[in-house]
């Protein structure tokens, strides 16, 4: 269990890069996987194809009925319906990225944000240009995937050659697009935590006490790991853990309230470290 | 250690009833400053939503202060608490308002005026010298067009797309090139052309600008071949002596456009120029830089092909002597030079944004 958790753990510390704000405080944020910005940009397309789909569905009933009174109508239609078709397929992503979440909706639904690399604004410089890109990293490798085999050789050479900025996010660190590399820009996770019920108040006191060399053999890491069993309230994992720790402790394991012995421990486990960490000394995990 | 003196400041009014409960320090730390954080989460929400009339002017004042609070917060709870989940709130909760206190300042319509009133020609004139390496291309690729042409007819079938090449053939007599100058009756039919006119011309200058990316080639290249069939096409009309005309029909839009495409073409020149040499910077800054500079002509280069659009369908085809066509084109030319090189000149200081 603890491995499976560690090994999470560096992956996402993988894509863990700081940055400092004004004050001075380090804030860390998350590059996005590949595979949630492809999602968000398949389900952007595909709604940017029904609004389009629909509007062109409105106007051809709207058509059916003007066509009987004039040409003029029937023109203006057509000519709102091609300007339309361009907005969607530019404006879209323009204007969503513009706003206070600078998000798409396929990205507010991925939980992702757009963010200027440096740390500073995101300006509508940044935005247009990201976006301008779109283009040769979608469209063209897609349009070349279908006529490139008519074409011979080359067109073939031409594909691969499109393929390179499609699938450009996977050959650097930060996941950037090419239109990101020329934006300045970023695609981080943008996560909303309510705030949480701290897990060392209310706890019934005293029904246990654990010494200072109990207490020492674990770390931060371990107290950060119980805390995520505490939250996730599964009793037999409690029961193991719990085990667990009696047999390292030498206490012999009691058949009564798993829970209840773990949140004691928990809470002095945190006191402990937390005291120590107040004199400056810090322990990360057991192996410290 | 600053944050000792905040640890004992007293928090007034809703301090939560569970304080008496937590017997640890950092846990009265949090219990002390949750109402705050809560109500910067409001705010924060309230903001992203856009949804302004939810907040109380004096929230919108009190945005600031809160901010730092709980920034400050994050860096107390950072070296006293080891309440993974209250950590990883106040980090989501900082970065969050981080985003909205820092945001972009300028309502979108501050930065349109600002971009027609300066910030475009600037874009513009910053990226001078790609013009002029565009600009070179375009007048070789001509020159291509017109010597292949002449030297074997073949040429013509093989640049000009069947489109532009029905009547208008090598052999074709001068009666039916002049005729297919000529304007046509009615203004029926013109704006859904004016309007398919941009959307394709738009969608080719996006592709020279976003090809920039590979180091600039491909937008030569690109503009080498549409210049080409240019260069063809005159060559046929010339055959005919119809030259002079054919320039005029012509530049009634194509100044307008030619521009437009020679600035797109110079962008993503540009671009490709700085990642191919990006001086002291490095390669990502190098890029970023000259894309959000080059993005600003793209804007410009999507409103002029919107203008020539409109002249391509309308104008072109409702005005019909050769002088006045090219007084339209002639005028049109003008002012974009205007507007792109002397509009502003003097306020051009204050923004240190030379190429590279």
């Amino acid at each position: 269990m603890n491995a499976s958790i560690s090994r999470s753990n560096r992956k996402s510390a993988q894509r863990l890069r700081d940055l400092v704000t004004p004050e001075g405080v380090s804030l860390p944020v998350t590059v996005a996987l590949a595979g949630s910005r492809f999602g968000a940009v398949l389900l952007d397309l595909i709604l940017v194809g029904v609004v389009t789909f629909v509007l062109v569905l409105t106007l051809i009933f709207t058509i059916g009925g003007a066509s009987l009174l004039n040409q003029g109508a029937t023109e203006f239609l057509v000519v709102f319906l091609i300007i339309c078709a361009f907005a969607l397929r530019y404006g879209n992503f323009l204007y969503f990225e513009l706003g206070p979440r600078a998000a798409t909706p396929g990205k507010r639904l991925m939980g992702l944000r757009v963010a200027a690399r440096d740390g500073g604004r995101l300006t509508p410089e940044s935005v247009i240009a990201r976006n301008l890109l779109r283009d040769i990293e979608i469209f063209l490798p897609l349009q070349m995937a279908f006529t490139s085999w008519e074409t011979g050789l080359f067109g073939i050479a031409a594909f691969v050659w499109f393929l390179c900025f499609a699938l450009f996010p996977f050959f650097n660190r930060d996941r950037l697009r090419a239109g990101d590399l020329i934006a300045g820009t970023w695609v981080i996770e943008a996560p909303k935590p309510k705030l949480q019920q701290a897990m060392s108040i209310d706890v019934a006191e005293k029904e246990y006490r654990f010494g200072d060399a109990e207490l020492g053999i674990y770390g931060e890491h371990e107290l950060q790991v119980l805390e995520g069993i505490l939250r996730d309230n599964r009793p037999e994992v409690m029961e193991e853990v719990a085990t667990t720790i009696c047999g390292k402790i030498g206490w012999t394991p009691g058949h009564s309230d798993h829970r209840a012995f773990l949140e004691t421990f928990y809470a002095q486990l945190r006191a402990k470290l937390e005291r120590d960490m107040r004199f400056g000394k810090r322990k990360a995990d057991k192996h410290s | 250690m600053k944050p000792l003196t905040t640890w004992f400041r007293k928090q007034e009014a809703d301090t939560p009833p569970a304080l008496e409960s937590a017997a640890l320090r950092s846990d009265r730390f949090r219990l002390e400053r949750e109402g705050d954080w809560r109500r910067l989460e409001h705010i924060v929400t309230a903001l992203e939503k856009n949804r302004l009339r939810r907040l109380s002017d004096q929230d919108v004042l009190d945005l600031p202060v809160l901010y730092r609070n709980t920034a400050s917060s994050l860096a107390v709870a950072r070296q006293t608490s080891l309440d993974a989940a209250t950590l990883e709130y106040l980090e989501a909760l900082v970065r969050r308002a981080w985003f909205q206190v820092y945001g972009p300042r300028q309502s979108p319509f501050t930065w349109l005026r600002r971009f027609f009133g300066g910030g475009l020609s600037r874009a513009v004139r910053a990226i001078w010298l790609d013009i002029c390496i565009a600009l070179t291309v375009m007048i070789i690729g001509t020159m291509v067009g017109w010597l292949l042409t002449d030297r074997d007819t073949e040429w013509y079938y093989a640049l000009v797309p069947g489109q532009f090449a029905d009547e208008r053939q090598p052999g074709a007599s001068a009666e039916i090139l002049r005729q297919s100058l000529e304007t046509k009756d009615n203004a029926g039919g013109l704006g859904t052309f004016a309007a398919a006119l941009f959307s394709n011309n738009a969608s080719v200058a996006i592709l020279a600008f976003a090809l920039g990316f590979a180091f600039g080639i491909p937008s030569l290249l690109l503009l080498v071949h549409n210049m080409a069939v240019l260069g063809a096409m005159l060559w046929l009309f010339s055959q005919a002596g119809l030259a002079p005309d054919f320039l005029a029909w012509l530049s009634i839009h194509g100044t307008t456009e030619l521009f437009a495409i020679l600035l797109a073409g110079a962008a993503g020149l540009h671009i490709g120029r700085s990642m191919a040499f990006p001086g002291q910077k490095s390669i990502l800054s190098a890029a970023a830089a000259s894309g959000q500079r080059t993005a600003k002509v793209m804007l410009g280069v999507v409103m002029m092909l919107i203008v020539a659009g409109l002249l391509e369908g309308y104008a072109r085809q409702l005005v019909g002597s050769t002088a006045a066509r090219a007084t339209i084109g002639g005028g049109m030319l003008l002012f974009w030079i205007l507007y792109f090189f002397v509009f502003g000149r003097g306020r051009d200081a204050p923004e240190v944004d030379a190429p590279s």
